[in-house]
């Protein structure tokens, strides 16, 4: 190592960990307007939290009580640690064709790790993940959860 | 004015009034001793508190917010909590060493609070070679690591232990070298005497550049030397849990922590005194006016006020940096820190003789 390498490594050290200091110098000046703690049980009202937020997973069912689900069990497939569990059975249109629906879809979220593979597994985008995370139960049995509603059936034109 | 000085005296006086010679001494050692106790409480309880608030802002967080407006009485129900611990000594552990350490390691922080000037002409024994003292007593705070390191009788704490042992070895002679650039330049080691000679300024400002080379790395020892972020590789909790202090629990485990940073008050004090004026306040030439202002702020707040300062400073480090690796550690002192500080002592030394700074 020549002299002029030597004082290039001191010069560019210094340089490296004065940058450094000047971002949690600036975040010590500011922290006041760009706090990222949300102080929970107290505003559980105004509770901000991201949009990829991963707490449970849900079907949604619009208006008609439909949802997107045709029970390809691609979603049960994907899920590394069988979290879902998708019971099937065959609707009969009145042309006598079967058609493959779900009965039951079973969620365990005592299971679940929130990896969202299913989420990005699932072909039409009948399940999604929700922002909920307030799961705590005496039960674990009340944890297993059926996610289509009853008497719901998959929207028309969904195959 | 608050002057700690005429209090002192006060006291000083009234006592040998009414007592003979010895018993008054008698008294004075046992109000000392009080004092460097509250002192130690209370900068427990400060110090910690400071660091937990520096870093939440640090990383936009809040901190302790719950007890206490602002959470002001947090480090009070944590030590409350401490002492009410059991304070439990594991089964294969060398007892005496064991149970030895914690109070070896605050004796040692204790003693080096002698020599500290903390207003004018406020000082436990000035000492006429007060540096030379506080380098060599805080050097023996390592003792207290290994100590308590080798009876643990634990891998973890003895890697910690050994660690901490290579790295103050190395770090004090980088801060042994830049606190002798103020001795050269002030031609004394008493530390009344390093005050009265920043009269005119401090000597930050004074040495030119030099001296800001050594205060740099004056800072940097130390934060070494006390095993702090980004040198706390005697208790790098992601590789040796805790290292050195891996066993102790209660308040054998509190009275470590509160050493470390009874260590980094003095560290600081001594970095306040040598480089920042100690209680000297900040003079500006021939401003007479400002300089009234500044003579108007008690000579306390100012000392006290520089050591914050500079522990701010460390605990800004602290928050920043990420951990050296022993190998970094190592070439950092012995490659970079060590020549630079000795070529940076000639400098001082030439600028000394030859009467180049202010």
């Amino acid at each position: 190592m020549n002299l002029k390498e030597y004082f290039s490594d001191i010069f560019y050290g210094i340089k490296s960990l004065a940058t450094g200091m000047k971002v949690t110098g600036g975040y010590f000046l500011r922290h006041g307007k760009e706090k990222i703690t949300e102080q929970y049980p107290d505003n559980r009202s105004t509770l901000v939290l991201a949009e990829r937020f991963r707490g449970e997973v849900v079907m949604p069912h619009d208006d008609n009580n439909e949802h997107a689900c045709t029970g390809c069990t691609a979603c049960e497939l994907a899920c590394p640690n069988g979290t879902i569990k998708i019971i099937t059975k065959f609707d009969v249109s009145p042309e006598g064709k079967k058609k493959k629906a779900i009965d039951t879809f079973i969620y365990h979220l005592e299971l679940c790790t929130m990896c969202n593979l299913c989420v990005e597994a699932c072909p039409t985008g009948a399940i999604t993940m929700a922002p909920t995370f307030e799961h705590s139960v005496f039960d674990r049995s009340q944890l297993t959860k059926k996610l289509n509603k009853p008497g719901s059936k998959v929207r028309a034109g969904i195959e | 004015m608050l002057s700690l000085e005429k209090i002192a005296n006060a006291v000083h006086t009234w006592l040998y009034q009414h007592f003979d010679e010895t018993w008054a001494l008698l008294f004075e050692f046992v109000i000392v001793g009080v004092m460097v106790i509250t002192l130690f409480a209370v900068l427990g309880l400060v110090l910690v508190l400071m660091e937990r608030k520096v870093s939440s802002w640090m990383q936009l967080r809040l901190g302790p917010n719950r007890i206490g407006p602002g959470g002001m009485f947090q480090t009070v129900a944590d030590t409350l909590k401490l002492i009410v611990k059991e304070g439990m000594t594991p089964k294969n552990v060398d007892r005496l060493l064991f149970n030895m350490a914690p109070f070896l390691a605050i004796i040692v922080s204790m003693v080096i609070m002698a020599p500290i000037m903390f207003d004018k002409g406020f000082q436990i024994w000035d000492i006429n070679i007060g540096v030379l003292f506080v380098t060599a007593v805080s050097s023996l705070s390592i003792i207290s690591i290994l100590m308590g390191g080798w009876a643990s009788n634990n891998k973890y704490s003895l890697l910690g232990a050994m660690r901490s042992g290579a790295q103050i070895v190395s770090y004090e002679l980088s801060a042994g070298l830049s606190i002798l650039t103020i001795v050269v330049l002030t031609g004394s080691l008493r530390i009344s005497d390093i005050i009265e000679a920043q009269q005119t300024g401090w000597w930050i400002f004074k040495g030119h550049i030099p001296a800001i080379i050594s205060f740099v790395i004056f800072i940097i020892a130390s934060t070494a030397e006390t095993n702090r972020a980004p040198f706390d590789l005697a208790e790098a909790e992601s590789e040796l849990t805790a290292g050195f202090h891996t066993e102790y629990s209660g308040m054998k485990f509190a009275l470590f922590f509160l050493a470390e940073y009874v260590n980094i008050f003095v560290v600081c004090a001594i970095g306040a005194t040598l480089f920042l004026g100690g209680w000297m306040p900040f003079h500006i030439g021939n401003w007479t006016q400002f300089n009234n202002i500044m003579d108007w702020i008690p000579s306390s707040v100012w000392f006290f006020g520089k050591a914050f300062l500079l522990i701010f400073v460390i605990m800004w480090f602290r928050w920043t940096f990420p951990r050296l690796r022993i190998d970094q550690l190592l070439n950092l002192e012995w490659r970079y820190l060590l020549p630079v500080s000795m070529f940076n002592l000639l400098l001082v030394t030439i600028i000394a003789i030859a009467g180049w700074h202010f």
